[in-house]
């Protein structure tokens, strides 16, 4: 535990040292039979264990979706939790193959780091969480304020643009984890915790007293949350972008788990081409024929997987807004399959 | 490493120290020197190793001083004494350092309110769950008379205490130096301290919207780990005392009390000086240890050199080779200066063959 990261940042060195390059990661993954997916430990809706133990999220589901994709069968994924700290070093020393952590996509994250964003699969924004008993009604009345934020995000930048942008003091509390956050919050260490606004509402309904606090309308910054790989795998990239892509386009078209059996003897030739009666996209992408199809049947198209993880029937009780289709009003928008 | 460097760049990994130059973009709880949002990482980084050797200097200090007490009382012939001593060290000992510093951490944390309802001593110092608020003394224009005047004590304490000892050896005549020494400092100071007019007034903390502002305030992540370390690696430093002690020879003890010294004169005049040759190594250890596990922090949020330069500078610029090989030189510098004080003390105490 003491460090842990020292030893990561090890790993990261003597792989360096050798002249390894990451190329095939899909042979890798093919050859050890599993997908290794870096994931957050613990937050709702979008990578958390639940009561048995089985993993369920927006982004696990993008993580199946890359393994039904690979291998026909969504369970073969090993998911290995990590802190927003840890998360680029375990992708970079290739301890994990896709990161598919809440992680939002930066021109710095994009071009410093020797990685690849391959998609957005939440368009998220930072927002506060403050307790009642203050009586702010707005960000803007903040000035002075201690902050509960996670060490390693994107929310520590935004949070120090905001209040000097607004010229308004503030003193932060850096932790490593949601949890430590919630507690630095409820044991009233800060008067405000900040983070992706998809969260402020789950890490709300986990206090002791949920109405005790409220969100503050606000929205500071823009997170699109996405996929990442390492650059120079472009066979890898292809993959794992195309297989949110997949999911994108099966929502359009009306395809679900459900249907996807029917729907691939169908007339439709943009389904039959996404299904695989048709066209080479699976051989392009190095991929089985039925890639499309396997996601589909195996964890459902993108409407689906967000109703369930964090949709208005689910604790989050998130509407899709900017996620919705583009077709819809919102920016979700897949590339054609052809 | 020529190679290293050259496959990391291949792999879209950005290198070398420009970061250093950029902007942090994040801000700090707790900075001993100036920094803000806008400040560089080269000053995280400084502002991080300060912070370590801030807890770690703490932590050394009141270590060193329960650490001392419990030695010997694990000695003493006090049967409640000595088992209370013991039961410390097998008990602060045999939990993981962790532990205890999220424990103190929880416990600094729920028993103390919000600042609206702070603890409040002599209407000037406030204690509530953001840390403790003291007032900051601000030096004005006559201080340096004070400065200068307490400067002169210290010499002439110096020379009063050669002279003490001389004719101690010479005639056997005792000298109350502490007392005499004590009053030296107190009485000439003050009367410089009123003579140049109060030259220092004092900031207060007050209560403004959130937070308290002005004075000092000393983080509740830092009293909780301060406090863990000391009581940790006190329980270490008990035992290399008590080892110490051990290890000088009965007789030794014997032949001073006969010789009429009492108890504590006997352990002040005979016993440390040569025990403290044998326990001076042990604690050389401890006290890197301590350095080593300030980096604990990270669980608590105290912004120390692992928090913030190997954990968010890390993260926002991800260069993680330049900034591990950073970190670990830190540790590395500190651990060389701390034996090469504690050696040359050691050096100082060895018996000196006349
Ligand atoms: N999207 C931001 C923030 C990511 C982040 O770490 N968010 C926190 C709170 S929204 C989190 O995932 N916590 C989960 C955990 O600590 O397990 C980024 O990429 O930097």
């Amino acid at each position: 535990m003491k460090f842990v990261r020292m030893i990561l940042g090890f790993v990261l060195f003597t792989t360096l040292t050798t002249t390894l390059v990451f190329s095939g990661t899909l042979e890798n993954v093919k050859k050890r039979g599993k997908l290794n997916c870096g994931v957050s430990g613990g937050l709702a809706g979008f990578s958390a264990p639940d009561s048995s133990g089985k993993w369920k999220g927006l982004d696990v589901d993008m993580c199946r979706a890359v393994a039904a994709a690979v291998f026909g069968n969504a369970k073969k994924v090993k998911f290995i939790s990590l802190t927003a700290k840890e998360r680029f070093t375990a992708l970079q020393s290739g301890e994990i193959d896709v990161l598919a952590r809440n992680t939002t996509w930066t021109a710095t994250r994009d071009t410093s780091l020797g990685l690849n964003f391959a998609g957005v699969n939440y368009y998220d924004g930072q927002g506060f969480l403050v307790s009642k008993k203050l009586g702010v009604k707005s960000a803007l009345e903040l000035n002075g304020a201690s902050v509960c934020i996670q060490a390693g995000t994107t929310s520590e930048l935004n949070l120090a643009d905001y209040f000097r942008t607004n010229g308004m003091k503030y003193k932060t509390l850096t932790y490593d984890t949601s949890a430590q956050s919630r507690q630095g919050f409820e044991s009233g260490r800060c008067d405000i915790l900040t983070s992706d606004a998809s969260q402020l509402y789950a890490l709300k309904s986990q206090l002791k007293k949920p109405n005790s606090a409220v969100v503050l309308p606000e929205i500071i910054s823009k997170e699109p949350l996405g996929p990442v790989v390492r650059q120079g795998d472009d066979v890898w990239f292809n993959i794992v972008k195309w297989s949110h892509i997949a999911m994108l386009n099966a929502e359009e078209l009306g395809v679900t788990s459900k249907n996807v059996k029917k729907m691939a003897k169908g007339k439709n030739p943009a389904i039959q081409r996404l299904l695989g009666t048709s066209g080479d996209a699976g051989k392009n992408l190095h991929l089985d024929k039925k890639w499309a199809y396997n996601i589909i049947k195996e964890v459902g198209n993108y409407g689906e997987s967000f109703e369930r993880n964090v949709g208005l029937n689910t604790p989050l009780k998130i509407a899709r807004g900017l996620n919705a289709l583009w077709k819809d009003g919102g920016l979700q928008y897949g590339p054609p399959v052809r | 490493m020529g190679n290293l460097f050259d496959n990391i760049e291949k792999r879209g990994i950005s290198v070398g120290f420009d970061f250093l130059n950029q902007e942090s973009g994040f801000g700090i709880a707790q900075t001993l020197v100036e920094y803000d949002e806008t400040s560089t990482h080269s000053k995280v980084f400084l502002v991080g190793i300060l912070n370590t050797i801030l807890v770690s200097v703490l932590g050394i200090i009141t270590a060193s001083i329960i650490g001392l007490f419990i030695g010997i009382g694990r000695l003493s012939s006090n049967w409640i004494i000595s088992k209370l001593s013991m039961i410390y060290v097998e008990l602060f000992r045999n939990i993981p350092i962790l532990l205890q510093i999220l424990f103190w951490y929880n416990v600094v944390l729920a028993s103390l309110s919000s600042p609206r309802q702070s603890l409040v001593f002599f209407e000037s110092v406030f204690l509530n769950n953001r840390g403790l608020y003291i007032p900051k003394p601000l030096l004005q224009d006559g201080f340096i008379f004070v400065a200068i005047s307490f400067v002169l004590a210290l010499v002439a304490i110096f020379y009063l205490s050669k002279w003490a000892k001389k004719r101690h050896d010479e005639t056997g005549v005792k000298f109350p130096i502490w007392t005499v020494s004590f009053g030296i400092i107190v009485f000439s100071t003050t009367i410089v301290y009123f003579l140049s007019g109060s030259p220092i007034e004092l900031e207060y903390s007050s209560l403004q919207g959130f937070n308290f502002v002005g004075g000092y305030n000393l983080l509740p992540e830092l009293l909780a780990l301060w406090f863990a370390l000391s009581i940790y690696t006190a329980t270490y430093i008990a035992e290399a005392v008590r080892a110490g002690i051990e290890a000088i020879n009965k007789g030794q003890s014997e032949a001073s009390l006969s010789l009429g010294l009492s108890k504590g004169l006997m352990l002040k005049k005979v016993i440390l000086p040569q025990a403290i040759r044998i326990i001076i190594p042990p604690i050389i250890n401890q006290y890197a240890n301590l350095i080593k596990n300030s980096s604990l922090a990270t669980a608590i949020g105290y912004p120390e050199l692992v928090t913030v330069f190997s954990g968010t500078s890390l993260n926002q610029v991800g260069q993680a080779i330049e900034i591990i090989l950073m970190t670990m030189a830190v540790y590395l510098i500190l651990n060389i200066i701390v034996s090469m004080i504690m050696n040359y003390i050691n050096a100082k105490m060895k018996i000196k063959e006349r």
